[in-house]
């Protein structure tokens, strides 16, 4: 199948520091991450807290600019784009944000913040857009009658419900999902999930999602890729990450997703150390400086693991061929 | 085993704009032993870090805390403590690890000053003894190079090692009883088990009582002695873990398990729990989770369900568990 979206050696540096903010410095928050993806396919983009995975979806929708590297979506080159070609493919690529409290106007009725998109794009003429809105709302499970709301007057389930309609009301065929149920209770971030499962399946719409839950990501995903210090560190198919995982930093990370059954508990990594300052990368490994691999030497230190074909699995460690918790004893096996 | 802790029928009052009051936590009784940890977990709006506050009487105003609950610490009831008595207790006996270390760190005075000013506050160490002490509890949290990090800003540090500098300070006033709430909501999955892995260690060195309050039921459980399950105000269920996840009681807990996305097994839809959590002005009436539960009977929206014992320490309150009930 022809990939919907290519991403080559994408690479975005901040510059921080400067006049009255410290020392000049280069953050390089994105560094080499290359990966596509099919139509109506789900990549989970995995990752801590500063691991550039959220920045990846920004550069890909242009919501910031790229420093280096190459996005084609549908046969157009992203970044070459301007004016009425980039507005057209800007359609095709939305996003859902992580809360919508914040992303959403907060002087905008919810109905106004979902034809926003349609009177932009032009799509419909003007008098057959309350309908369409209507529509929209009850495809992601509202009443037609929240159209009149503000923000303020939904709880947070229903925010990110009118968030996901104003993405779909221009009629995308990729979705960046930037972490789109980390900020909801438990028992409605079960309502969204299945809510963004089923337009997938009947609009075919391609996500990249985004999220630091493996077990959230994995109720979505068809493949899974981890990021590590800006870059990308294992790739693979879903239950291959979770069953076999190649990288020490996949495998801390599988441990850490706590098991909430006492009865079963799981070979548990607690990983020591600090990962390295952004401003001041390592020459070799990133996760060198926490990793717990046995054969962890020297060349670690000094030479970059290249992220390379295992099997089903791209994986970025010298030594993934002896993997530090071998397969056998699954990480979630019940011992 | 004894009780360090008891709390009987706790309930917090606020005044709403419109001329009512509602409330948030509306008869929470729970006990702590010596040595144990207890889970309280519950959603957002469900009144579990108000109870929190509530123990060390920091509840905000204009909530009151209702004259008739009792939150007895060995065999002191704190609601009665004023001035030094009170202040000994807060802070001292009972120690708080809050979730947003960034916020409730002081972001220009060093770590190492913060729980200095903590120790002399409650303990008669002054000068260079409080400082070691201070780098003593800097050390005993994992802080690495305690000494030198001793005069570290907030700022410096990571997430981590700002939460661990937060449970320093609660540890200062030498505290029979551990609050945390949320410790780890902050944190990254890696450094949040590595926290979770040091309340355990405290716990079991200095013989504390740990209550560990979570909106994760998955994340505590597997740390924890018993849970208790919050919903709207009131503890649905409580229960040693075990049983819990071998046989929970409430519909709610079932449906709390039924909605958590799961790493193993196969990917099965989540089956959610319809509607939103309500808030504290508009709780439902008689069982407050009946609009939601899809075990419901007809009595639940009727008549308020009782609390069933189950044994020793295990309750539920629900309508399904009473002989006859259907």
């Amino acid at each position: 199948m022809s990939a919907l979206l290519e991403v080559k050696d994408l690479e975005k540096r901040f510059e921080t520091g400067g006049l009255f903010r410290g020392p000049q410095a280069t953050v390089h928050a994105v560094n080499g991450v290359s990966f596509d993806l099919a139509p109506g396919e789900t990549l989970g983009l995995v990752g801590e807290s500063g691991s550039g995975k959220s920045t990846v979806g920004r550069v890909i929708l242009r919501l910031t600019p790229a420093s280096a590297g190459s996005v084609q979506f549908g046969g157009a080159d992203v970044f070459a784009l301007s004016g009425g070609e980039l507005r057209a493919v800007r359609r095709r690529m939305q996003i859902v944000f992580q809360d919508p409290y914040s992303s959403l106007d907060p002087r905008m009725r919810a109905g106004s913040a979902v034809a926003e998109g349609l009177e932009i794009h032009r799509l419909l003429p003007a008098g057959e857009i309350p309908g369409r809105v209507s529509e929209l709302f009850q495809e992601v499970g509202l009443d037609p009658s929240f159209a009149a709301k503000f923000p303020h007057e939904c709880s947070g389930g229903q925010r990110q419900r009118i968030g996901i309609a104003r993405a779909l009301a221009v009629d995308p065929s990729f979705l960046v999902c930037d972490e789109p149920v980390s900020a909801l209770d438990v028992s409605v971030q079960a309502q969204v999930l299945n809510l963004l499962a089923d337009l997938q399946r009947r609009r075919g719409i391609a996500f990249l999602f985004i999220a630091h839950d493996l077990a959230v990501v994995r109720q979505l995903a068809h493949r899974i890729a981890v990021m590590y210090f800006g870059r990308i560190v294992e790739l693979a198919p879903t239950e291959t990450v979770i069953r076999s995982p190649l990288h020490p930093y996949t495998q801390a990370l599988l441990s850490a997703v706590p098991e909430p059954d006492p009865s079963r508990q799981r070979t548990r990594i607690v990983l020591k150390g600090e990962p390295p300052k952004p401003t001041a990368p390592p020459q070799g490994c990133p996760f060198a400086t926490r990793c717990f691999h046995p054969m962890k030497n020297a060349r670690c230190i000094t030479e970059l693991p290249p992220l390379r074909r295992l099997g089903e699995s791209q994986v970025a460690c010298h030594y993934a061929e002896f993997p530090a918790v071998p397969l056998a004893t699954s990480l979630l096996a019940t011992p | 085993m004894s009780d360090l802790l008891e709390v009987q029928d706790l309930r917090i009052r606020f005044p709403t704009p419109g001329g009512g009051v509602s409330t948030p936590v509306d008869g929470v009784s729970l006990r702590l032993a010596r040595g144990e940890t207890l889970a309280l977990v519950g959603e957002s709006g469900s009144g579990k870090s108000l109870t929190a506050l509530a123990l060390l009487r920091l509840v905000p105003p204009p909530g009151v805390i209702d004259p008739a609950s009792r939150i007895v610490l060995e065999g002191v009831n704190l609601l009665e403590l004023h001035g030094e008595a009170l202040r000994a207790v807060r802070g001292g006996r009972i120690g708080l690890v809050f979730q947003d270390a960034m916020t409730s760190l002081n972001p220009v005075i060093s770590i190492g000053e913060q729980v200095r000013e903590t120790v002399a506050a409650h303990r008669t160490l002054r000068g260079k003894e409080a400082r070691e002490r201070a780098i003593a509890l800097l050390d005993e949290v994992g802080m690495p190079a305690a000494s030198t990090r001793y005069r570290a800003y907030p700022h410096e540090l990571s997430g981590g090692l700002r939460q661990r500098a937060l449970i320093a300070i609660a540890l200062a006033g030498e505290p029979d009883v551990l609050i945390a709430d949320e410790p780890t909501t902050a944190l990254d999955v890696t450094v949040q088990a590595q926290i979770l892995e040091l309340l355990d260690q405290l716990r079991i060195s200095r013989g504390m009582a740990v209550l560990l309050i979570s909106h994760d039921l998955g994340l505590v459980a597997g740390r924890a002695d018993r849970v208790a399950v919050m919903y709207a105000g009131q503890i649905v269920e409580e229960a040693s873990t075990s049983r819990l996840f071998r046989s929970p009681s409430h519909p709610y807990t079932r449906a709390l398990f039924g909605s958590i996305p799961r790493l193993d097994g196969a990917v099965d839809r989540l089956v959610p729990i319809a509607g939103a959590v309500p808030l504290p002005d508009a709780w439902p009436a008689a069982c407050r989770f009946h609009p939601r539960c899809p075990e419901v009977l007809a009595r639940c929206s009727v008549e308020t369900p009782p609390v069933v014992p189950l044994a020793p320490g295990e309750m539920s309150r629900c309508w399904l568990l009473v002989k006859g009930a259907r």
